[in-house]
């Protein structure tokens, strides 16, 4: 093998390689409301895994014991003597109260928390699938005709019919005839939020389609599933993970709605949404009952709102400050 | 194309009266109107042409990449027809044995993934190397299109590359499954002169090591002189001369040729003003009946406007489409 006769100048010098991630992460550092989003976020995530094992495992945080005695005691109160030893909730503290039923609403928050951060990022995850699915196939293949119409006039006008349902009233439908699951209800939530995600897609995908490394990629053989999906797919995914983060609060608090409906996750079984429900008739004698899941579902969607948000400036090149 | 030089062997891809339309809002538009063109094994053919006239095409037919459509003539490519070849042949044809350079270094790779992970990719995907082998590979062929420390560069995003580095990266993932047939589609149009210079040496060295066939596309004849064997040039879709090098650039018999070359600043006799070609290219919507640079032509006489002119021999293998070189209708030979 011979030497290249031209070697290139070295006016350019190996510089730190800047990720387009560290980048993202540079400046999403500087935005406070973000951070303190994602603090939050982050500290979710550990108490939904702790409290699961915990609230699965540990006898004494089983949020379906009924206590009787102890029936709608005040947050921070101290379990009564009469308690057999099973049935004592940790340190002999009920944290956050308990409910009409005398059940540790700290330990039920935690088993709630668990299903509504999986609900939301479950659900998000089936929309963020289907939408990259229609919306890159209407994107890529949009001039191709399937019969008189073109493949994304078809697409894209499933995606208005899908957008004019009144999403609520049919995930009520849907899950009224279904059996009540959390399954069922991940399915639902995301069937019906894909369409954001579909439309940014393809909006993304008719600029990519005529940037030369797409024509660059497809003079080099490669097949075109690899293409859309490995290489189209993560140049449109800014835009995306925005709206993804903002859905994942929607899907939070439809999935909040629907328990408090009833609709939702079977009764036995602790959400932030039928806790709330069941704290409705108590609002002036035990306030925290609704004080308590209001302020969490809060929290959490206000959360994954500031760090969408934050997300969405850090991504924006325009927006991004450069490092002094 | 009775050019005469055809071989025994037949050439590596050999282009017979192709026809590319567009489909537009007013009707089909050709943007290529029967050309022939061959390049052989090893050999440089250069396609010159000045913008809009239908070079860029022409390669993009071969590799089936572009929008329009081929409404007729064949292109063969080691005996097959590449015209009607089924998509997922055509996709173990593009990138393995006919590799493409573009234009715009800039944009041809793929912001998102690290260098060595792109030329990594036509490797897996073509010789079915593993991860490993397939990054000695990358590595060897970063050394070989001249990048320094192809070990940090495989590890570098495409925007921490300059324009000439981007465009080795792109030589560099082009040859990376040997391929006989390299198109460079204006590869140094967007690159500094110097780098262009550079570019350009590479090409020629990886060309003889690799004996493969090139066909650039170009309107910069500076390039053409130094690097290509034959020469086609193109106007508003159509052959219009077709000759090697020394008869291209020393007897030029088209007059759309003489103008190009006219139009080129010659070192030897700086103070003469440069010529440029009056007029535009025709649009390929509105073409006029006779032959299309006729409005631009200093020698248009009555034959250029009824009837366009074939290709016709002025000494094989040159040819020119120019009424000029019809001994029956010239009066007076130019």
């Amino acid at each position: 093998m011979t030497t290249p006769p031209a070697s290139t100048s070295r006016a350019e010098e190996l510089g730190a390689a800047e990720t387009p991630f560290q980048q993202v992460w540079r400046s999403l550092r500087k935005d406070r409301l973000a951070m303190a989003g994602l603090y939050v976020l982050l500290g979710l995530i550990a108490l939904a895994l702790v409290g699961k094992l915990l609230t699965e495992w540990w006898v004494v945080f089983d949020p379906a014991t009924v206590r009787l005695p102890d029936k709608l005691r005040p947050p921070m109160s101290h379990a009564s003597a009469a308690l057999a030893a099973d049935q004592v909730p940790p340190f002999g503290t009920y944290f956050f109260g308990t409910d009409e039923l005398g059940r540790n609403v700290f330990a039920r928050m935690l088993q709630g928390s668990f299903v509504s951060l999986s609900v939301g990022i479950v659900a998000v995850s089936i929309s963020l699938s289907v939408g990259i699915l229609i919306g890159g196939l209407a994107g890529f293949y949009g001039k191709r005709k399937f019969g008189f119409v073109s493949v994304d006039a078809l697409l894209m006008r499933v995606t208005d019919v899908a957008l004019c349902f009144p999403t609520f009233f049919l995930i009520l439908t849907v899950v009224a005839l279904l059996p009540p699951s959390i399954y069922n209800i991940m399915i639902v939530i995301g069937m019906t939020s894909w369409m954001g995600t579909a439309r940014f897609v393809r909006a993304e995908f008719l600029s990519l389609r005529e940037r030369d490394f797409v024509t660059a990629a497809q003079a080099l053989g490669l097949p075109e599933w690899r293409i859309i999906f490995r290489h189209m797919v993560p140049n449109a995914m800014a835009p995306v993970l925005v709206s993804a983060t903002i859905d994942v609060a929607y899907a939070i608090l439809t999935e909040s709605a629907l328990s408090f409906l009833g609709f939702g996750v079977r009764p036995p079984f602790a959400t932030w949404g039928n806790i709330l429900a069941d704290g409705r008739g108590y609002i002036f004698d035990a306030p925290w009952l609704f004080a308590i899941p209001g302020t969490a579902i809060l929290l959490v969607v206000l959360a994954f709102n500031l760090v969408g948000e934050g997300l969405r400036d850090a991504m924006n090149p325009r927006l991004r400050k450069r490092a002094s | 194309m009775a050019n005469g030089a055809e071989a025994a062997i037949p050439p590596l891809l050999r282009i017979r009266d192709l026809r590319v339309e567009f489909e537009t809002d007013a009707g089909s538009v050709p943007a290529v109107r029967g050309v022939d063109l061959d390049v052989h094994a090893g050999e440089t053919v250069a396609l010159v042409g000045e913008s809009g006239c239908g070079k860029s095409v022409t390669a993009l037919a071969v590799m089936r990449l572009m929008t329009g459509r081929v409404a007729s003539g064949s292109i063969h490519f080691e005996g097959k027809d590449l015209a009607s070849l089924a998509e997922p042949e055509m996709r173990r044809v593009r990138g393995a044995q006919i590799g493409m350079i573009f234009q715009e270094p800039m944009t041809s790779l793929n912001p998102v993934f690290k260098i060595g992970r792109q030329i990594e990719e036509v490797l897996v995907l073509h010789q079915k190397l593993s991860g490993a082998a397939a990054r000695t590979q990358a590595l060897d062929l970063l050394t070989r299109v001249g990048i320094p420390s192809p070990e940090q560069r495989a590890e570098q995003y495409p925007h921490e590359l300059s324009g000439g580095m981007k465009q080795r990266v792109l030589i560099a993932i082009a040859i990376a499954c040997k391929p006989k047939l390299l198109i460079a589609d204006e590869p140094t149009t967007a690159l500094d002169v110097t780098i262009q210079a550079q570019i350009m040496a590479l090409l020629k060295s990886l060309k003889d090591e690799l004996n493969m066939a090139v066909l650039l596309i170009t309107h910069d004849l500076g390039v053409v002189a130094h690097f290509a064997e034959r020469v086609d040039v193109m106007y508003a879709g159509k052959l219009v001369e077709h000759g090697s090098v020394r008869d291209i650039f020393k007897r030029p018999a088209h007059p759309y040729t003489r103008a190009l070359l006219g139009a080129l600043p010659d070192p030897l006799k700086p103070a003469k003003r440069l010529e440029a070609i009056p007029g535009r290219v025709p649009s390929p919507a509105m073409l006029p009946p006779g032959c299309a640079f006729c409005a631009r032509c200093k020698h248009a006489f009555e034959p250029c406007q009824a009837e366009q002119p074939p290709l016709l021999p002025i000494t094989a293998p040159h040819v020119a489409a120019c009424w000029l070189h019809d001994p029956k209708r010239a009066t007076t030979s130019v």
